[in-house]
């Protein structure tokens, strides 16, 4: 189906990161005003008492009403500005031992209980087929709670010039600098999510994220070549402050070689050194390809820990849930049993979490009204535990849900997301130069480049934004053409060396796509910058026709 | 909100255009029913039922254009939408790059509605999935698929008298079964715009025989092999490059279609003779609506590679306009020409080779060559001797369409491959390609 629309979800590829989702355009005044709490609670009521009353033995209910903003903009053009909402309800039940799903846009009182009834409706058909009943683990209700994402700047009420205005300097520092197009995007995201749920749970949370993506193209008509540098910074869960660069929020990458962000983004900055790397790119020396000691910074590693670890810890995919799409996963139950599966070296630890501030995945409460957690998923290198929901805890020994539920829309059901997972800082003081004073025949990646690994997050290939060659523990030039490829065991176990807490950053994504039909959600992922041992790289230049 | 008939939306799209202030007025109405089931360990899963209506309005002044969208159609809501329209452009800063809505338009329909798909309910959803969890429960396998159908209509409207309106149905199945021990896995897709051409039993048998026999998969070094790819494994690795035929990019110096020097590879051999490959609204086995919504063009027929040239760029109106070329609506379907042989028999011509049954996780490397990684998935086996000797591990491929379209051996028959979770509604024939780069292997099953 042709799926370009802005208001729908492209699908090309499941269990991998997709192409934004959007709802319907609203005026920029309009995004200030919340929906009455008391309203909300009278609709989740009607739902939760209908479902009831048609016999569910559970029900929750969220309100969603999903606000965004987009700006686009090429060179020194703004191509579109959209501001995007959409609201409705969506009702789960189990009735007969089987979920039921149902959703409505019409807010009305009769239209949840139809909705609800609805459901309970479907849960029964589904009950005919379902092998063992649903069992959900215990969570307490907390009654009427309210939590919202920290904030400084309200990206609603920043004025719009002030932000595409914000765009063309980038774009136009990237084109000084050397890039001949700049491509620069703002998302700004709004989610009012209202839960409630028969437990006797009715939390509203109010989450705020932003991304501005931007690419800068170098191209040499001559030699008929073109290059591009994209933005190393990630998006945040946090308010227009991010753009507020500050001083003590910029380091310098190893060797000098270029400036990252932890805390604010200096955009123009950012921008301006794109434009220069790109051309730089156009004359870089091709690869050798062979193994190599890589050092990667936080801005990529990130990904690589989302897909072979983030992934690869879930417990739908352990269990089979996913086998049709985004695929199963090695990291079985009985790996995990042995309690001495080596995933990695013993320094690598690796931590599940919701908690932590300005990262994508944090929220006080998932969508099944579960409090956010932190815990260990690998611990000294072996595989400690997995990412579950209520429905989940049991399969674990768990006496209740990691909190790892969430649906991307009101008209989703929802199901296992992933949380942060993250990759902890070393123990020993370490900086990046020092990490690569050791190194003598390495390369050290930057930025988010080319992923794909396959169905049981086995075997991997990423490439990257900046490539520096090191030679007896210096940096040296640019590379071109390069990608490693791994398998996600071995990689780890050649985890050498961690970075201490100071170079501890977050990367992350808003486009994780799962599930069928697909849905999207947003996740961080930090690390410090890392060394691997011996890794195959290969060398990606072709030539065609 | 249920489906608006014709009359229905042209009233809408009236009423809207008479409300809006503005030097211009856009309309579009989608409006679809999407019901699905998905079902995993045998058993059912998640089942639900999505409808939704929307109507966007998109208006100008001058060269400031401004977007609104809203659910709900009666006359508070649709003055509503034109006046947040109309807000939102008088604070978008002008765009250069700005075209008037377009004239009035020919949409020639196409059969993109059948009643049999629209006729879908929970009850044939339950028995797609019954069927398929019974056929593979019986082989001792574990079936995991997803069923859905949609059905919907189409609606756009500009201020200068352009009106369409269509209704279109689609459904889509995959099922992966896989043995219990996880050494096999198979998997098959299948989609139609028409319900009578899809048979959930006979989808899910060939599934069932993947998985059965991709059981102990031998490793095979990586390197360059003769390959049978089947359709289902070239949709994604051609629609990449099938959506990368930007007139504006290749002008510019950053396409694979790029010229040294300057300009682009327009009349270019760049593939096989073999290789033909076309967009066409009103094809019987992939229709789709004779115009793109998002320029309110009409479609055309259009060869995109004939006899292994480059026959067409795809030029957005600002950049035909520009470059004093015709703008025509995007495509929305792509038909690859092929023979008449079907995968077994391409197999039986094949001395040594690899067959693959699906493609995953597919990324670009390098956007200069179009490099893409993927791995395969679902059942690679060995061919000798024009049979199937034994399976094999997955592997990862970094290869170019360009280089494999180049690299035809021989192609069979075209099959369908739609549904959700590609980008073009497409027929494409299975192919044998040879020196097709495969650079490592998998253990995933």
């Amino acid at each position: 189906m042709e799926r370009r629309s802005f208001l729908k979800v492209s699908a090309a590829a499941g269990g991998s990161l997709l192409i934004p989702v959007f709802g319907n355009a609203i005026a920029a005044d309009e995004l200030l005003s919340p929906m009455a709490v008391q309203f909300k609670k009278s609709l989740a009521d009607a739902a939760l008492n209908a479902a009831t009353k048609a016999g569910a033995s559970y029900c929750d209910v969220r309100i969603g009403r999903y606000l965004n903003q987009f700006i686009t903009t090429r060179d020194l053009n703004v191509e579109d500005i959209v501001n995007t909402e959409s609201s409705g309800v969506g009702v789960r039940v189990i009735a007969g031992g089987a979920y039921g799903f149902c959703s409505t846009n019409v807010m009305t009182l009769d239209s949840v209980a139809d909705a609800a009834r609805q459901a309970v409706a479907i849960a029964r058909a589904n009950a005919k087929l379902q092998l063992e009943p649903v069992v959900l683990a215990p969570v307490k209700g907390v009654g009427d709670v309210a939590w919202a994402t920290p904030f400084k700047k309200d990206w609603r009420a920043v004025p719009i010039k002030e932000k595409a205005e914000l765009l063309i300097a980038a774009n136009k520092a990237g084109l000084d600098a050397g890039a001949n197009f700049m491509q620069a995007n703002l998302f700004q995201v709004n989610q009012q999510k209202y839960f409630a749920s028969t437990d006797g749970s009715y939390i509203d949370q109010d989450l705020h994220r932003l991304w501005s993506p931007f690419t800068a193209t170098a191209v040499d008509k001559a030699s008929n070549r073109f290059r591009t540098r994209d933005g190393l910074s990630s998006p945040v869960a946090m308010g227009y402050e991010f753009f507020d660069a500050r001083p003590e929020h910029k380091l310098k990458a190893a060797g000098g070689v270029t400036t990252l962000y932890n805390g604010s983004y200096d955009l123009i900055e950012d921008a301006r050194a794109a434009g220069r790397q790109a051309r730089e790119k156009l004359t870089a020396k091709s690869v050798e390809p062979g193994k190599y000691d890589l050092v990667l910074s936080p801005e990529h590693l990130f990904l690589t820990i989302h897909e072979s670890v983030g992934h690869a810890t879930e417990l739908d995919r352990v269990l089979g849930y996913e086998a049709n799409y985004a695929g199963t996963s090695f990291a079985t139950l009985d790996k995990w049993q042995s309690k001495k599966f080596k995933y990695g070296s013993s320094i690598v630890n690796f931590v599940a979490d919701r908690t932590t501030a300005a990262s994508l995945g944090c929220v006080a409460y998932d969508d099944e009204g579960v409090p956010a957690k932190r815990w260990d998923i690998i611990k000294d290198g072996i595989l400690v535990n997995y990412q579950a929901t209520r429905d989940q805890a049991h399969v674990i020994g768990e006496k209740e849900s990691q909190g790892c539920s969430y649906a991307d829309s009101w008209s989703s059901v929802q199901f296992q997301r992933m949380p942060n997972v993250s990759l902890a800082a070393g123990k020993k003081q370490l900086t990046p130069d020092e990490m690569v004073k050791d190194v003598k025949k390495g390369i050290y990646i930057l930025g988010r480049g080319s992923f794909s690994i396959d169905q049981q997050r086995y075997n991997f290939q990423f490439g990257g934004q900046l490539y520096f060659e090191i030679r007896n523990g210096k940096i040296g030039n640019q590379l071109e053409d390069v990608a490693y490829q791994s398998n996600t065991q071995e990689f780890w176990n050649a985890c050498t060396a961690l970075c201490d807490a100071r170079d501890w950053r977050m990367g992350g994504s808003f486009f994780d796509g799962k599930g069928q039909p697909s849905q999207v959600s947003a996740v961080s992922h930090g690390s410090p910058t890392t060394r691997f041992n011996g890794i195959n790289v290969i060398n990606t230049a072709r030539k065609i026709g | 909100m249920k489906m608006l008939t014709q009359d229905q939306a042209k009233q809408i799209c009236d009423k809207v255009m008479a409300l809006s202030k503005a030097d211009e007025c856009r309309v579009q109405i989608s409006g679809s029913q999407r019901g699905n089931v998905r079902y995993a360990r045998n058993s059912v899963s998640t089942a639900g039922l999505v409808q939704n209506t929307q109507l966007t309005v998109s208006v100008a002044f001058g060269k400031r254009q401004g977007t609104a969208s809203v659910n709900e159609f009666d006359d508070e809501s649709l003055e509503k939408a034109v006046r947040r329209a109309e807000e939102v452009a008088r604070l978008a800063p002008e765009n250069p790059e700005f075209l008037p809505a377009v004239k009035v338009q020919v949409y020639k329909a196409s059969s993109t509605y059948s009643a049999a798909t629209a006729a879908i309910d929970p009850e044939y959803r339950a028995e797609v999935a019954a069927a398929s969890i019974e056929l593979a429960r019986k082989k001792g396998l574990v079936a995991a698929g997803f069923f859905s159908d949609t059905t919907g209509f189409e609606t756009v409207a500009n201020s200068n008298g352009v009106f369409g309106y269509q209704t279109l149905t689609n459904l889509g199945f995959t099922v992966t079964t896989r043995t219990e021990d996880g050494l096999g896995s198979g998997w098959v897709t299948r989609s139609a715009n028409d319900a009578a051409r899809f048979n959930a039993r006979e989808a899910s048998e060939i599934a069932i025989e993947k998985a059965l026999t991709s059981v102990n998969a031998k490793a095979i070094e990586p390197g360059r092999y003769t390959v049978i790819l089947e359709p289902a494994a070239t949709s994604e690795i051609i629609g990449r490059m099938f959506g990368a035929f930007d007139a504006r990019q290749a002008d510019e110096g950053r396409s694979f279609l790029s010229k040294k020097g300057g300009g682009n590879r327009l009349g270019e051999k760049l593939f096989d003779e073999q290789v033909n490959l076309w967009a066409d609204p009103w094809n019987p086995d992939v229709p789709v609506l004779g115009w793109d919504n998002a320029s309110m063009l009409a479609r055309e027929r259009t060869d995109v590679i004939k006899g292994g040239k480059i026959a067409s760029l795809d030029y957005t109106p600002y950049w035909a306009e520009k470059q004093g070329k015709r703008a025509i609506g995007r495509h929305g379907n792509m038909i690859m020409s092929g023979g008449g042989k079907s995968t077994e028999e391409l197999i039986a011509s094949t001395k040594k080779g690899v067959l693959v049954t699906r493609t995953w996780y597919i990324r670009m490397v390098d956007p200069q060559s179009l490099l893409l990684t993927g791995l395969t998935r679902d059942g690679t086996f060995y061919i000798e001797n024009g049979k199937i000797k034994h399976p094999i591990k997955n592997f990862r491929f970094n290869e170019s369409p360009v280089s494999m379209l180049n690299n035809i051996e021989e192609l069979g028959k075209p099959v369908v491959i739609g549904g959700d979770e590609v980008r073009y509604q497409m027929m494409i024939p299975p192919m044998k390609v040879r020196d097709f780069n495969f650079t490592s292997l998998s253990d995933a099953v």
